[in-house]
């Protein structure tokens, strides 16, 4: 049953991805917390771990959370269900894929799909803001204030284009050092 | 070499090598696919971006599954996908056991306290690359708003946002070519 679930979930989460990566987020919050499979900050968590793996996003996080579920066994439904819809797809455009392309309906509908990726990103920056400032309700304590130094960093690195990896690596050495310097 | 083989195990070195997913694969793509192998020409390689971003799913999956069926059917497609899947899925399994042996560490907590900062930075980084290249028109912004609106504030269900914009998009553009006419 949980297999059929996980299969089920994902194979949603895939068939409604668009552009990949952050924009999903909040698709995959409402479908993989609203099991009660992952909590936010947990969510968060992974994000950074599959920015430092090879491979997509989706991907990583139906191997994970199918992992965490149901062993091997969940992670192949899981993963199964995040490929299949692309997979099929695929398969029906590549046939038709000139007529497909000079389509008006395609391009009305991406007209409308490529600004609704900045909206759901947005989401994403409300929520996972919440989950870094404010994880237990509205409070400015020592973890407010060092989560805010931590952003405040990375965000004048990321935009000087720094990798990603190095934002994580240089994030997680502020957290150590203030974690055990303020005695958190 | 058999061909399938051959495909599942190039896909296997793009997946293997391509951090960050999506977009990040495509210079690899380039060289592996076009200019070593020369299964694809350039301008099919821009056919196949167009059709990876215009198609629901991860861009790693869509590209592996449009290559594989030019080069080798439906098996080609097959073998291609999982191999571009297979490295990710061994790796993030493995990673998935040990994170959990020290995810209760002090250390392994407060790094993920400074990280979780690290991801936001990330996040809003995404955001401004993707809102600038949006157009600036009233449809363009009035939807990405909506979006937010629906989502964030709302609470609506992603699934419908999404195709609700989808529909706004497709309504949008079907009008002006009327207005147009």
């Amino acid at each position: 049953m949980i297999l059929l679930q996980l299969f089920w979930t994902f194979f949603k989460i895939g068939a409604f991805t668009f552009g990949g990566g952050y924009a999903m987020l909040p698709l995959i919050q409402s479908e993989v917390a609203a099991h009660g499979w992952m909590d936010a900050a947990e969510l968060v968590n992974f994000v950074a771990v599959s920015e430092s793996t090879p491979g997509p996003f989706a991907v990583n996080i139906s191997t994970f959370v199918g992992v965490r579920l149901a062993g091997i066994p969940g992670a192949i439904c899981a993963t199964l269900g995040v490929a299949l819809p692309s997979f099929i797809i695929i398969l029906i455009v590549a046939k038709c894929f000139q007529r497909f392309k000079s389509s008006a309906i395609v391009q009305g509908c991406m007209s409308g799909l490529r600004p609704a990726v900045v909206g759901l990103i947005a989401t994403a920056l409300l929520s996972v803001g919440q989950t870094v400032f404010f994880p237990d309700g509205i409070a400015f304590g020592t973890t407010f204030y060092v989560s805010l130094g931590a952003f405040l960093l990375s965000t004048l690195l990321a935009f000087r284009k720094l990798h990603p990896i190095w934002i994580i690596c240089i994030s997680a050495a502020i957290g150590v050092a203030a974690g055990y310097g303020l005695g958190l | 070499m058999n061909r399938q083989l051959n495909l599942f195990l190039t896909f296997m070195k793009i997946g293997a090598f391509t951090f960050g997913g999506g977009y990040a694969m495509i210079p690899l793509i380039q060289r592996e696919i076009v200019e070593e192998k020369k299964w694809i020409s350039e301008s099919e390689l821009m056919d196949m971006i167009a059709i990876a971003e215009s198609t629901p799913g991860p861009i790693a999956i869509n590209s592996a599954t449009f290559v594989g069926h030019h080069v080798g059917g439906f098996w080609g497609a097959f073998c291609a996908t999982l191999g571009v899947i297979l490295p990710s899925f061994v790796i993030i399994a493995a990673i998935s056991y040990v994170l959990r042996q020290f995810e209760s560490l002090r250390a392994v907590k407060y790094a993920f306290m400074g990280i979780r900062a690290g991801v936001l930075a990330l996040i809003l980084k995404a955001f401004w690359t993707m809102a600038r290249q949006i157009p600036k028109n009233a449809v363009s912004c009035g939807i990405a708003a909506a979006a937010f609106v629906l989502a964030a504030l709302l609470k609506l269900n992603v699934l419908a946002v999404i195709v609700l914009c989808a529909a706004a998009g497709l309504i949008a553009s079907l009008a002006a070519e009327r207005r147009a006419k």
